[in-house]
């Protein structure tokens, strides 16, 4: 175990785990993002602060984020599209996942590279089809692992991921949104 | 035991000997693990068919019989309505007056209520709703399409006898245990209890509280000894969907991540082979058939994520989400936020409390009939150590 290092503070998670257990309330987080619409369909989100441990936190530094639409939809492309935004969140979630079950479970990566599809009827954005969803059909997500493990280690790592990733259960499970006006 | 320690005892039963057995679970259950592996202190199954499964009747016979055999005090239709902490001991109150004593133990299992999601009400009223405990057969579902909810054993085997009543079944998965029900020429149980998984100790195991929950496994008991996993299911036409996340105008919606909990499965099923395989191997154990693995489950191409209750698919659902455990006669702080008993081993956490029949009490293995032999001898030295020790 002490040999293999892929980076991740396992110890601290575990030890994150054991007292959250105790103390839920101080498990409660609340991620943020504020948005500005720029011209046309580009806008730009800034990501700093968040509140977790029962304070707020902070980002070592902002990140800035653009989003618009590709030529293809007559728009700037000024940033990728939001629900490709999505499919950064999935794959960096699933990745992030697979580093911290094998730091667990003692398997040294040498490499991951995943490839994230999304396949999307657009007909539904555009109201072309009332029996197209807006959203995804589906997503498909590749991985290649480089690792000192059998294939089915390596299957059961990506496996523990999912069912341990906050954004494959965000995508894949239902969540109340509200959007209110001030 | 406690009669062998000449230790006072009375046991105490809402009903009658076995009444959960008889009176709240369906008409075609049978126990999971074969008959040579039933048995209770001094009185195993001998009847002529030891590789068969006791029907719940059955098994309702053969704890009548074991009562009459052991000579237990039991005082049936008695039920506990508070249990209070006292000086030296305990006072129980029941519908037929007081008791006190000394020390009591807990046995009244983690099967007393069904478990169901809060979205459960938000179901259209004209859909019917049972549980695990209201349902007995299919002809008491109206006829056309079922929702089964949970694939553990309860999940399976209601999604087939449903689906061969001729209705329409769609079984909704959450995490579950697939197991064959024989390996290499052998009971999958038998292989659980040889190779030493169910001696697992309850310190022995990584996360407790998981194996605590687990689901039970993918099993039927049949003459036939036949697998019943999401395979077979798929075969007789019944269709899977993710596990049932929410109600949304009127709307059931479903997990995405059925492929995951598929290739968990799977894989969790592949390891523990590969557990007996090595522990074959290692013991001599001569098997004619070579280890083999099933085929991974085939998980359709694209599962739906909403079905429409109000549209008429769906007449009936049924809950097969598990149970919880009813303490709520326990006037004793001893239950966690989640209303489990707090307990190592079945020492509960209040001097002279203990608790017997509960899922891996102290080994895998306490999750079954047979289990309670060595429980029920650990717990009883660890109570009359008590005892003593306060005397």
């Amino acid at each position: 175990m002490t040999a293999i290092d892929n980076g991740v503070n396992v110890q601290a998670l575990l030890d994150a785990r054991d007292v959250l257990k105790g103390t839920p309330e101080a498990a409660q987080f609340t991620w943020r993002a504020s948005s500005t619409w720029q011209n046309g369909v580009h806008s730009t989100t800034r990501i700093q602060n968040f509140y977790g441990l029962g304070a707020e936190q902070n980002h070592k530094s902002e990140t800035v984020f653009e989003a618009d639409h590709p030529e293809v939809f007559a728009a700037q492309d000024n940033g990728i599209t939001p629900i490709e935004y999505l499919l950064v969140g999935l794959a960096s979630c699933l990745t992030a996942g697979v580093a911290s079950v094998a730091q667990n479970r003692g398997i040294q990566l040498r490499s991951v590279e995943a490839t994230v599809e999304g396949n999307h009827d657009i007909r539904g954005i555009l109201g072309a089809d009332s029996d197209v969803r807006n959203g995804y059909n589906d997503i498909r997500v590749a991985f290649r692992i480089d690792a000192d493990a059998s294939q089915e280690e390596i299957e059961a790592l990506v496996a523990q991921s999912q069912k341990r990733s906050a954004v494959f259960d965000a995508l894949t499970n239902p969540t109340d949104v509200s959007v209110s006006v001030s | 035991m406690l009669t062998e320690r000449s230790i006072d005892h009375v046991v105490l039963e809402r009903g009658e000997v076995a009444n959960s057995w008889r009176r709240e679970r369906w008409d075609s259950l049978r126990l999971l693990t074969p008959n040579w592996q039933t048995g209770l202190p001094g009185l195993r199954y001998d009847g002529p068919d030891p590789d068969g499964y006791l029907t719940a009747i059955e098994l309702a016979g053969f704890l009548d019989r074991y009562a009459a055999f052991s000579g237990a005090p039991v005082r049936t239709g008695t039920t506990v309505t508070s249990v209070r902490r006292t000086g030296d001991g305990y006072r129980v109150a029941t519908d037929r007056g007081e008791l006190d004593c000394r020390a009591v133990v807990i046995a009244s299992g983690a099967c007393n209520r069904p478990s169901l999601p809060p979205f459960a009400a938000a179901v259209p009223p004209e859909i019917v709703q049972v549980t695990t405990f209201d349902y007995r057969r299919p002809d008491d579902l109206p006829d056309g399409g079922v929702l089964v909810v949970g694939a553990s054993a309860t999940g399976v085997q209601l999604a087939a006898e449903l689906r061969r009543s001729g209705r329409p079944v769609t079984l909704s998965v959450g995490e579950h245990v697939r197991l064959p029900r024989t390996y290499r020429g052998r009971d999958v149980l038998w292989w659980m209890d040889a190779s030493g998984v169910w001696d697992q100790r309850h310190d022995e195991i990584d996360d407790l509280e998981r194996a605590r929950r687990l689901p039970s496994p993918q099993l039927v008991g049949t003459p036939e000894r036949a697998t019943l996993d999401l395979g077979t299911l798929a075969a007789m036409d019944v269709e899977l969907v993710g596990r049932w996340a929410a109600v949304r105008d009127g709307r059931a919606l479903f997990s995405g991540g059925l492929r995951n909990v598929v290739a968990l499965a799977d894989l969790k099923l592949d390891r523990l082979l590969g557990t007996f395989d090595d522990w074959a191997r290692s013991s001599g154990q001569e098997s004619a058939t070579p280890p083999q693995r099933p085929a991974p489950t085939a998980v359709p191409p694209s599962p739906r994520l909403r079905l429409d209750l109000c549209g008429g698919e769906i007449r009936s659902i049924v809950w097969a989400t598990g149970y919880r455990p009813d303490y709520s006669w326990l006037d004793v702080p001893v239950v966690d936020p989640k209303g489990r008993l707090r307990h190592t081993a079945g020492v509960v956490d209040g001097p002279g409390l203990y608790a017997l029949g509960l899922p891996v009490l102290r080994r895998r293995r306490s999750s079954y009939i047979h289990g309670i032999e060595d429980d029920a001898r650990a717990v009883v030295a660890h109570l009359a150590g008590h005892l003593a020790a306060a005397a």
